[in-house]
């Protein structure tokens, strides 16, 4: 068991003809994923070409629509450009899909503003009609791994191993330290998600906690978060009232200076609100343990773990 | 991406939203003629001379100064303010360098507020906050009476509601001006709310926004950030950036495609990752705050980077005089090893390696990129881990004497 992506995901690449597209495409492919299609709006019917075992063909759409009624798609991932990737994702959604991960960096927050107001009238209308909620994890992340199973994004899957330990972060490269500790220790993973560093987002750390604190085969969970925002304080709250399970924490930027944009768009500490030791204190109160520096957070998990 | 406020108060312009009238100057002779055309086209004599830097409080650090004497007064002001070292409670105490002046008709008001918006995230909608403490620092407002804030949140499909601009107006009391004010307000907050969206802003104030004697409401100030990811489809944004506001290193950084960020301490770090960057500052602080060993800069060379860039980013390190210690942390997803390995060589060869080098490679290519720093014949340390590696820079530094 994991969340969101396993053995079952068929999935769409948009953006597949272009450079990073292409390139992690294949690496996708590789990895044992099914991608069954991609689009590149102007180039249906093409053929591109992976390597998995032998030769491996992925045909190539003009339109999510018309990929997903050939191929029975379920997910989506996207690499296409910032001028046109919030209209990939509105895309995707209108296809029908029920998880679209965008690794796109560098969307204006003007663009996510209209999509977010488009998934939420989406997710209320699947609730009311008892199907299954439509998730957007992103933009600007590195996607999301179950290991051995399937890979949606750009980290690289070897250094992951499959076991029982979920991750949630806002940072691509401190996910691969995280996995890369634990994997150290001989723990595995069920399921790494990188929620990314934009301001304005898909799924946020509450939404994973939820999804973890339900699957039986998560045990405990890292959290990695970093100034700006107020999402570690959300997830915080939520580990009080609802987590039973174990959660290591690290926040990232405890030395960063207000005012300044530390590389992500939405790592910026504003008017004083959004810094670390906010964040440490809230995770701390709720129960959850924050590793000191950013090379124990396997060994702090471990530290609960039964 | 930050302009002045005389920028904002163009672009405000162009959506309708009431200004005074004014001039910008760069010099003290510019500033003269300004406030000479501002009694000629207003007839009074009254100007103001305003500092245009990029940080908030200018008032208050004596940059903004009223010419009730006419042009001879508006020169004498022009020449203390221009060239000034201006010190706000954003600039830090060093400072900014005053280059430029706003030359704007004086005005006689009866009430100031406060008007801002931001992205909230939080929220996920743009967020209109109106006070009645105008002219004031805000943040000092939000911290101690919060509830002198109110604050309306905009659907983004169906835009500004004027219900919501009524509200703002009815609770920061303008009705005592007349209806009238009460409407002028509402058609002021759609023009903003139509700037905000259409020139991608990210945080857009008016402190103070103004009732006139007559009854207008007028912008007195503009303070505009642009979303930077939105560069793409600004091409004016180049022509108003002042590069003189802005850090020289981190320019250069920017214009080679990196993340930098100065900071006051003495080891230079080279990391790919924005995450990373920032958690390798922390673990540097953490294991050398009692040896006075800091980290000098957030570097994140990114995924994609080319070893060209890798070599541009550890050269602008070396050349840091306040460098004491260089500690290069790479984990590497789709950011290569050897690419790391290759650029950091190129670097040190270039420009000779003065100061101790730490570097810890994990990742895509590991084997390759130690293989290439082992061969190069350059005295590095080998770090296993963020933890190995923050500890060697600290003895590393602590050896070489930093206070």
């Amino acid at each position: 068991m994991s969340i969101l992506v396993g053995k079952n995901t068929k999935l769409l690449v948009q953006g597949i003809t272009g450079g990073a597209g292409s390139f992690h495409a294949k690496q996708m492919i590789e990895y044992g994923t099914q991608v069954v299609g991609g689009v590149t709006p102007t180039r249906g019917g093409e053929k591109f070409e992976g390597v998995r075992g032998g030769k491996v063909e992925v045909p190539v759409f003009d339109t999510v629509d018309g990929a997903v009624k050939a191929t029975g798609a379920n997910a989506s991932v996207i690499f296409v450009p910032p001028p046109g990737a919030a209209d990939a994702i509105l895309e995707a959604f209108d296809a029908g899909l029920e998880l679209v991960i965008c690794i796109t960096e560098g969307i204006p927050s003007m663009d996510m503003l209209g999509v977010r107001r488009v998934l939420e009238a989406k997710q209320a209308e699947a609730r009311v009609a008892g199907k299954p909620i439509p998730r957007l994890v992103g933009p600007n992340c590195p996607g999301v791994i179950t290991p051995g199973e399937c890979k949606i994004g750009i980290m690289p899957g070897h250094i992951h191993k499959a076991g029982h330990i979920g991750v949630v972060s806002r940072s691509g490269t401190l996910t691969y330290e995280a996995v890369g500790q634990l994997t150290a220790l001989g723990i595995g993973q069920s399921t790494c998600v990188g929620i990314g560093g934009d301001p304005v987002s898909g799924m946020d750390f509450v939404d994973v906690l939820e999804l973890f604190q339900a699957d039986p085969d998560t045990h405990g969970v890292i959290m990695i978060g970093e100034i700006g925002g107020g999402a570690e304080e959300r997830g915080a709250q939520f580990i009080k009232e609802k987590m039973t399970k174990p959660v290591a924490a690290f926040i990232a930027g405890t030395t960063a200076p207000p005012g300044k944009r530390m590389g992500h768009a939405g790592a910026i500490i504003s008017g004083g609100k959004g810094t670390a030791s906010a964040k440490i204190d809230a995770l701390t109160a709720a129960g959850a343990k924050v590793a000191p520096t950013p090379s124990d957070m396997a060994s702090t998990l471990k530290s609960m773990m039964k | 991406m930050k302009i002045h406020e005389y920028q904002g108060k163009q672009i405000f312009a162009k959506y309708g939203v009431p200004i005074p009238k004014g001039y910008p100057a760069f010099t003290v002779d510019e500033a003269e003629a300004a406030a000479k055309r501002l009694a000629t086209e207003t007839g009074s004599p009254v100007v103001v001379v305003k500092a245009q830097i990029h940080a908030g409080g200018r008032g208050k650090g004596g940059g903004v100064k009223v010419a009730k004497g006419g042009a001879a007064e508006a020169r004498q002001l022009a020449e203390k303010i221009l060239g000034m070292q201006l010190v706000t409670h954003q600039t830090g105490p060093e400072g900014q360098k005053v280059r430029r002046l706003y030359i704007e008709q004086g005005l006689e008001m009866v009430t100031e507020m406060y008007l801002g918006m931001v992205v909230d995230r939080d929220k996920r909608r743009i967020a209109f906050m109106a006070s009645t403490e105008g002219g004031v620092d805000i943040e000092h407002v939000a911290e101690h009476t919060p509830e002198k804030i109110l604050t309306v949140h905009v659907d983004p499909t169906v835009g500004l509601s004027s219900y919501q601009a009524r509200e703002l107006a009815f609770g920061l009391g303008l009705m005592k001006y007349g209806k009238e004010t009460v409407a002028k307000f509402v058609r002021l907050m759609a023009q903003l709310y139509e700037a905000f969206v259409k020139e991608d802003c990210s945080l857009l104030e008016v402190n103070p926004l103004v009732v006139l004697k007559n009854g207008d409401v007028m912008a007195l100030d503009a303070k505009i950030n642009f979303d930077d990811n939105a560069e793409f489809r600004h091409k004016n944004w180049k022509e108003l950036q002042d590069k003189d506001e802005e850090d020289p290193i981190e320019l250069e950084a920017a214009q080679a495609g990196l993340n930098y960020v100065s900071l006051d301490g003495n080891v230079g770090c080279l990391v790919n990752g924005a995450g990373l960057a920032m958690a390798t500052m922390d673990i540097i602080k953490h294991a050398g705050e009692k040896h006075g060993v800091a980290p000098a800069n957030f570097l994140d060379v990114g995924g994609g980077a080319t070893q060209e860039q890798v070599t541009k980013a550890f050269s602008m390190i070396l050349k840091s005089p306040k460098v004491k210690a260089i500690f290069v942390n790479i984990f590497g997803g789709i950011m290569k090893c050897d690419v790391i390995a290759n650029g950091v060589v190129a670097a040190a060869k270039e420009l000779g390696l003065k100061v101790p080098l730490v570097v810890r490679l994990e990742g895509t290519n590991v084997e390759l990129g130690r293989k290439i720093l082992s061969e190069s014949g350059l005295a590095i340390q080998a770090a296993t881990t963020m933890a190995d590696g923050a500890k060697k820079i600290v003895d590393a530094v602590v050896a070489g004497g930093a206070k």
